[in-house]
Parts: structure tokens; C-alpha cells; sequence
């Protein structure tokens, strides 16, 4: 077995940008704006940088190929930059990349950036764009939110519960994540709703109403990575460490074959079981503190409670309802509002739940401050239910005094 | 060749779901056109947004092969006004989705509402020696507040014509051409321009439908106390006048009428599968046939069809109760679709062309090491892994049950909300699929399904339509 990740990489800096309906900013000002806020929290120079990772899922909307983009907004004096896409794990591919070259040893210092500038396109939704050549073929012209709402209609009829009841627990995941997220300044939407709310919204896709949708927004969000012994040397004395990076994508068996019965992620199973392996995680139920998850749907973060091992199978209903991942529960889930409230820039939405994860651990939250978390995860789940890539990070603090 | 060696083997037909009931027509054209609120109390059948002359030609020919043999077809005629391609074989796209032989003799034919008649004698009259599929299909639009517009409508039948054990064989015909233009439509045109009825009757077949009528019994042999049963393939009035022409004591497809309309040249095809399917052994049906002249011809019934499925199809419709959504979906009506409906819909050709087998004939690849189905076909098989080991296999003639589904009211999709979700089939294999003729609160988790062939997306910017397999809840009898 690879010695994996674990404690080879700290985070020496983050930013974020506020998330919204950016109506004001392009890509350009969104990764400034996230990079200015990491290079202060770091406490470095520009030029310390050796190498850079950028993650864009719609190149074609308005950022552009290539790590381009990257290398002209924040004008690097021309060190390597690298375009990563892996559909919503976009964000967690950049920072991968960025890690991985750290731990590697082939720099010492490296950022890595996701942005994604969704509201150019004059209409609600993410963007409408052709499947290619072949799929276009025979794949239906679905949205996200139809995908994503498959789940709901097989997880009720796997585990027999009563939609009603699904939906009640999904109407609370969103009520939870609006309540987190009103304390949040950087959130898109800092409103709280109600369970009637949720209840009552418009039909998105059955039986996802609007609220059940997270939104749509721009958003850039980064890290800068180096090794613990950089950190030490710049005078750190403890830091946010990577504890475990995975990636799960599909390999197609959830979108040909019907042993995958449709109501939860496999990868997402897959990816959790390597990571608590990477992180040296037995009991990911009682040793998580906080958690991110891809909570784009509220079905989906439903069904990921259970993928990552957090819920039994059948129970997430019930834990949900128990407010076991709400603020006050066992293992707060979207501390920050969640996709739900931040929306889902998608280059940049990885990014943006590490960061809360940092803020949290380093006791810098404000006013979403848990009492004393040790480790987070975060998770992404990038495409839809039956074919995705999935990634599962998880970040402790660690001593570098020693 | 004797006109006893070869008959009609199989016969299918298929009309839509949906139907247009008269009643909604005068409500709506009431105010402008009185006559039309006493238009009565039936209905016609209208295309969904996603069926057309072909679709509906392909659902009415697996219907006929469901009971013949579909690798025995060496004959394709597909008759038709409405083909939607001038310059592609039609035919030959429907050769495709029901994957008959590829050496098949494939023929389009249009140009007058007796295409389907003059196919049907081409391919009894000159057998080659290999079965012949006659099709007639046909979905000419009605201009809002036409006479035709409620009750006209759009359907298709197929026969099997060959040796064999015959439904049917035809004793005698006669034809008559003449120019007379009683309707018309110039190519690329929409709509018909349809003259005064009594004069299409008086000038155009009174005297004329006689005389032909004698000639057909004539050739057959007997005489007009010989005749049980006459169909006659035409506009209601006009069909109800002839049928009193010729002395006609009983008529077949009163409930066609009712139920579907007057088809266009799928017409004859269906009143012949009427009588296919009504008939008894031993009885004489005369078909006639209008359209700048003449075709009658006499069958006689050798054994009954055992399926009744075109009386099954007329009960099993689902009335529209929103005149604007009818034009909408036959897209009399722009809708402001959004721009989410601007998304480019142009088809690579090349894709198309490398995957034309598992597209238009819906094959999936059947491991040869493990026996999984699976969709689409790949070179290496995602159940065992073994490369290379995939077999062609049809999944369009499986039934499937509903995994999952959504409906999806963001999804552009000309009949909101888009209903997909995945389908599983047997030998392991699922396929995400649209829906179609299926209304919100329809599906459900759990429910066979089966599948027929729809247009997937228009691509109106290249005047250029594809089209893939959809699954569908059976028709019940209920529905209507």
C-alpha cells in the first residue's frame, strides 16, 4: 500500500470570495479577490508561489481553457499552471494537484485555485450546453436537479420509506444549511426559511422543489499548500494538515447495469472507505467533528450521510429529523451554509468547503464557530447520481513544533 | 403467378394516444366558425411532439411483425404524404429501427392518398418471392378552424404480404386515374386547400366509384349480392356517401371515424386492417380507396386476425382537454420556449453513423463471457471486464421496469415536465431514459414499461430530426 498523503501537507493560507450572483465580477476578479485574502493568510510573497493548479468546470463560460486564466488575472511571473476539470470534484482536483506536488517534492510552495463565473448566461440553472457527439445520441436532455431527484425516487422504494417522510427529512437538511448560512457573510443566500417553506416551494423536478435545489452562483475560493517543514520555517507552530485525498470516479456500471439499485453513490462509498484509511479513521461516527458535503440537492446530502458511513443504511430519515448534522448535533454538516447557501460555482466549490473546514479548525468561524474541531471532511460528488467522480478529503490540525 | 398463392399474412396498425375530441375544437372556433360547435362528439387522433409518418410507421409495422416473421421482409413500402425526409429513404430509417434484413427492396411512395392502396396491389400483383411490408402512415396537419381540423388525424397500418397462410387474398381490383383536384397540397406546404364537398362527390366519384366498383367485381367474380362487408378510405361525408354509392350494406371503421379521424393515405391501410381484424372467415371485403381517382379492391377473408389491436388502440386514448396545448405540441402555436430551448441540437453525423445500429435499432452489447447486457455497447465489459466480447443485442422489443424517474419541469422539453429515469431490462442491463406519452403523476417506480421509437430533438436550424427509443406505460383501456 502507497504511504498515501497523510501529514505531508499543510495549508499555509486561504481565500474565498464572496459567493452570489457576482453581477460585478468576471473570473478575473473572483480568483483576485479569493487570492488576496490566501496570500495575506499566509503571509507570503506572490513570487513564493512555484506552482499553481486551476480548476474551471465551463471553460466556455467566460474563463476559458488552459491555466491561462490563472497565470494573467493574478499576472504569476510565468511559473507552471495547470487546468484541472473532474465535473464537480473540480475544486478538490486543483487542490489534489497542487498537494500532490508538494508532497512530491517538486515545490515547496503551491496554490491552487477553482472558480466558476455561472451568471453570464441570462437565464436560471446551471448552463445548457450538449452532451456530446455520441450521447446526445440517446441520453435524455436532463437538468441536474432531474438527476439528482432519481435518488429520492429509488431511495424510497429501496428502503421503503414514505416519500412524505423523505421529504420532511429533506425539508429539514435545508432548513439546517439556511440557518447556518444566515451567519455566514460570504454566503450567496443569508436568509433563514422554514420546514413550510421548503414544503411548499414550486416542483423543480419531483419531488425536488426550489428549495431542495442549491443555487446558482459565482464564487472562486483557494489554497496555498506547503510542506510542514515550510510552515515551521515560516514560524508556524500547528497547521491545518491534509489528512486524506481520494477520488472515486464511475466506471460505468451505475449507468448500465441494474445491480446498482439507484438510491446512493457508489463512488462516494468507495472514496470514503480509502480516505478514513489514508487519514487512519476507524469510526468516522464518533471521530468527524465537522463536515462538508455536496449537498447541491437536499436528497443528495441526504443519501451521502449514509455513503460516508456517518448514518446507517435506511437511517438517515431519522438522524436528519434528530438533528444529528445540524449546528448542535454530533457532527455538524455545512457549518457555512452549504452549496445550499454558498450556491455551486463548481470550479470552485471544493475550495470553498476546505475553506470553512480551515476556518473551523484554526477557531476562526465567527459566529459558526464549533467548540474545538479536530477534524473535518469534505466531500464532492461531480456529475450525477449514476455517473460521478467523487472525492473525499479530510483535514486535521497537527503540531509542527515537534 | 396466381393471385392464391399469395395473401396477407399479418396486419398491425397504430394510433396515437392522443386525441383532439371535437367539443374543445368548437369551443375554441366557436366565436369565429358557428358550424364548428355542432361538429359532434368525436375525436381525432394527433401525433405527440415526438411522432411523425415514420415513428408511427415503425410502431404500426412492429405491431404486424409481432405475429409474422421480421427476417423473412424482403420488400419495404412505406406510403406516405407527410415522410419528413425528400431526400433520405424513409423506408429505409424504418428498415433500420425494425432491423429487417439490409438487402431489403426499399420503396417510399407519396404523391396521393392512394399510395398505401396502390402499394398494397404492387405487392400483391407482383410478388418477387419474398414477404413485402405495406405501410401506410400518414399526420397532415389541420389549419386551426378547418373543417378537416377535428376530424382528420393521424395514424398507421402495416400488412405482411406473401406466401403462406394468408388472413387474406385478394379476388379482383380495378383502378381508375383522374386529375381532379378536390384538395391539394403543393410540396413543402403545411396545410391541404380543400374544395366544396358535394362537388368532390357529384364531379369526382359518384358516377366514377360505380363504374370502377363494377370492374373490381367483375374481376373477382362476382357479384354485388357477393360483397359482406365494404371499407372505403375517405373524408367521413364523402366515405358515407360512397358506401351508399355502391350499395354498401355493411361498412367497416365506423369506430376509426370516431375515435382517430380520417388518416390521409394511412387511410386504407387501416380500413383494410379493420376488416382484417372484424371480418369473418368466408366473408368479401370490398376496399375502396379516393385520391384523383380510384382503387377498389375485393378480399376475401380467409381466417380472422387473431389480435384486435386496432380497436385496442381507438378505445385507449387519452382526450387533450387544452386546445393550446394540441397546437402547441404539433407546433401550430410558437411558444415562448426560453432560451434554455436554444441549445444547439446539431447531430454529428460521423457519431451518428458509427453508432447508427445501437441508435436506430436500440442494441445493446451481450457479454459472450458473462452473459451482461449492456447499453451502449463498449468494447470492454463493465460487469466481468473481458474485452472484445460484446454481441450486438435488441433491447427496442424488451419489456422494462421503472428504476427510478423524475419529472423535470427545468429540462427544456417541448411537453413539459420531461419524465426520464432509469429503465432496467433483462440480463442486467439499465438504460436512463425520456419518457413519453406519459403525463406527470403517471410513472412510478416499479412499473413495466415498453418502448417505441420517437423523435428525440429537432434541429430546426439544420431543417434535421433524430430519433432514439422511448419508454412508455402500456395502453390501457382505461386511459380513454
Amino acid at each position: 500500500m502507497a504511504r498515501g498523503i497523510r501529514d505531508r501537507v499543510v495549508i499555509l493560507g486561504m481565500g474565498c470570495s464572496k459567493f452570489g450572483e457576482r453581477w460585478d465580477a468576471g473570473p478575473e476578479e473572483l480568483m483576485v479577490e479569493a487570492f488576496d485574502e490566501a496570500l495575506g493568510d499566509a503571509g507570503i510573497e506572490k513570487s513564493q508561489i512555484d506552482a499553481a493548479w486551476l480548476g474551471v468546470f465551463f471553460q466556455e463560460q467566460s474563463t476559458g481553457k488552459s491555466g491561462l486564466p490563472l497565470s494573467q488575472a493574478l499576472r504569476l511571473p510565468n511559473i507552471p499552471v495547470t487546468r484541472v476539470e473532474n465535473l464537480c470534484a473540480t475544486g478538490t482536483e486543483s487542490l489534489r494537484g497542487a498537494v500532490y506536488a508538494v508532497a512530491a517534492g517538486a515545490a515547496d510552495i503551491a496554490l491552487a485555485m477553482g472558480v466558476e463565473k455561472l451568471k453570464d448566461t441570462g437565464f436560471g440553472g446551471l448552463p445548457e450546453r450538449t452532451k456530446g457527439a455520441t450521447e446526445d445520441l440517446w441520453l435524455p436532455n436532463s437538468t441536474a436537479p432531474g438527476s439528482f431527484a432519481q435518488l429520492a425516487s429509488a431511495y424510497s422504494n429501496v428502503h421503503k420509506r414514505d416519500m412524505n417522510d423523505l421529504k420532511r427529512a429533506m425539508a429539514h437538511i435545508s432548513v439546517k444549511s439556511h440557518r447556518n448560512g444566515a451567519l455566514n457573510p460570504k454566503a450567496h443566500l443569508q436568509r433563514e426559511i422554514s420546514e413550510d417553506d421548503v414544503l411548499n416551494a414550486p416542483m423543480v423536478a419531483y419531488p425536488l422543489g426550489l428549495y431542495d435545489c442549491c443555487g446558482v452562483s459565482d464564487g472562486a475560493a483557494c489554497a496555498i499548500v506547503c510542506t510542514p517543514e515550510v510552515a515551521a520555517k515560516l514560524g508556524r507552530r500547528d497547521a491545518v494538515a491534509i489528512k486524506a485525498l481520494q477520488l472515486a470516479p464511475s466506471n460505468g456500471y451505475e449507468l448500465t447495469n441494474d445491480g446498482w439499485d439507484g438510491s446512493h453513490t457508489l463512488t462516494t462509498r468507495l472514496a470514503a472507505e480509502r480516505a478514513y484509511a489514508e487519514a487512519g479513521i476507524s469510526d468516522p461516527k464518533t471521530e468527524l467533528d465537522v463536515m462538508e458535503v455536496h449537498d447541491c440537492f437536499s436528497i443528495t446530502e441526504l443519501v451521502l450521510m449514509e455513503d460516508l458511513g456517518v448514518s446507517e443504511p435506511g437511517r438517515a430519515i431519522d438522524d436528519v429529523l434528530d438533528g444529528r448534522y445540524d449546528y448542535d448535533g454530533a457532527i455538524p454538516c455545512q457549518i457555512d451554509g452549504g452549496l445550499k447557501c454558498f450556491g455551486h460555482p463548481i470550479g470552485a466549490s471544493g475550495l470553498r468547503m476546505a475553506y470553512e473546514i480551515y476556518l473551523q479548525l484554526n477557531g476562526r468561524a465567527d459566529r459558526r464557530q464549533l467548540d474545538a474541531p479536530s477534524t473535518g471532511l469534505a466531500q464532492n460528488l461531480g456529475g450525477v447520481p449514476n455517473r460521478n467522480v467523487a472525492s473525499v478529503a479530510i483535514y486535521g490540525l497537527t503540531d509542527l513544533k515537534g | 403467378m396466381s393471385r392464391d398463392d399469395v395473401g396477407i399474412l399479418a396486419c398491425g396498425a397504430y394510433v396515437p394516444r392522443a386525441r383532439l375530441p371535437a367539443t374543445l375544437v368548437g369551443g375554441a372556433h366557436g366565436w369565429f366558425s358557428p358550424s364548428l360547435k355542432k361538429a359532434g362528439d368525436g375525436r381525432r387522433s394527433f401525433c405527440n411532439w415526438d411522432e411523425d409518418s415514420v415513428t408511427m410507421a415503425v410502431e404500426a409495422a412492429r405491431d404486424c411483425l409481432a405475429r409474422s416473421d421480421a427476417a423473412s421482409i424482403g420488400r419495404v413500402e412505406l406510403a406516405s404524404t407527410t415522410l419528413p425526409f425528400a431526400d433520405r429513404s424513409n423506408a429505409g430509417l424504418l428498415r433500420e429501427a425494425l432491423d429487417l434484413p439490409d438487402d431489403a427492396n426499399l420503396s417510399d411512395s407519396g404523391g396521393s392518398l392512394r399510395a398505401a392502396s396502390a402499394a398494397t396491389l404492387r405487392a400483391l400483383e407482383n410478388d418477387d418471392g419474398r414477404a413485402a411490408l405495406v405501410i401506410g402512415s400518414d399526420c397532415v396537419e389541420t389549419k386551426p378552424a378547418s373543417a378537416q381540423e377535428a376530424t382528420h388525424g393521424h395514424a398507421a397500418a402495416a400488412i405482411v404480404v406473401g406466401k403462406g397462410d394468408p388472413l387474406a387474398r385478394l379476388k379482383g381490383s380495378a383502378s381508375l386515374h383522374q386529375d381532379f383536384v378536390d384538395h391539394y397540397r403543393s410540396a413543402g406546404e403545411r396545410f391541404n386547400y380543400t374544395l366544396e364537398a358535394r362537388w368532390t362527390r357529384d364531379a369526382g366519384y359518384r358516377q366514377q366509384t360505380r363504374d370502377v366498383y363494377a370492374r373490381a367485381l367483375a374481376d373477382a367474380g362476382i357479384g354485388a349480392d357477393g360483397v359482406h362487408h365494404v371499407a372505403v378510405a375517405a373524408p367521413p361525408a364523402l366515405a358515407k356517401a360512397v358506401a351508399r354509392i355502391v350499395g354498401a350494406t355493411s361498412v367497416i371503421g365506423s369506430e376509426l371515424a370516431k375515435q382517430a379521424g380520417f388518416c390521409g393515405a394511412a387511410e386504407p391501410m387501416l380500413k383494410l386492417v379493420a376488416a382484417l381484424q372484424s371480418a369473418d372467415a368466408g366473408e368479401t371485403v370490398v376496399l375502396v380507396s379516393l385520391g384523383q381517382g380510384i382503387d377498389v379492391l375485393v378480399f376475401e377473408i380467409v381466417k380472422p386476425c387473431s389480435s384486435r389491436s386496432l380497436a385496442l388502440q381507438l378505445e385507449s386514448g387519452a382526450d387533450e382537454t387544452n386546445y393550446c396545448r394540441y397546437l402547441a405540441l404539433r407546433r401550430l402555436l410558437g411558444l415562448d420556449e426560453g432560451i434554455r430551448a436554444e441549445r444547439d441540437n446539431r447531430t454529428a453525423q460521423s457519431a451518428a453513423w458509427r453508432k447508427h445500429e445501437s441508435i436506430t435499432g436500440f442494441k445493446g452489447g451481450l457479454c459472450t463471457a458473462c452473459g451482461t447486457l449492456q447499453f451502449p455497447q463498449s468494447v470492454v465489459c463493465v460487469n466481468c471486464g473481458s474485452g472484445h466480447t460484446q454481441e450486438p443485442f435488441r433491447l427496442a422489443d424488451l419489456k422494462g421496469r421503472v428504476r427510478s424517474f423524475t419529472e423535470d419541469w427545468l429540462a427544456y422539453t417541448p411537453s413539459p415536465p420531461l419524465i426520464f429515469g432509469n429503465v432496467g431490462f433483462e440480463k442486467g442491463a439499465n438504460v436512463m431514459m425520456e419518457f413519453t406519452d406519459a403525463a406527470a403523476g403517471e410513472i412510478e417506480v416499479g412499473m413495466p414499461v415498453e418502448l417505441c421509437f420517437r423523435i428525440k430533438d429537432f434541429d430546426d436550424r439544420r431543417q434535421f430530426r433524430r430519433y432514439f427509443w422511448k419508454p412508455f406505460p402500456p395502453r390501457g383501456a382505461s386511459d380513454g
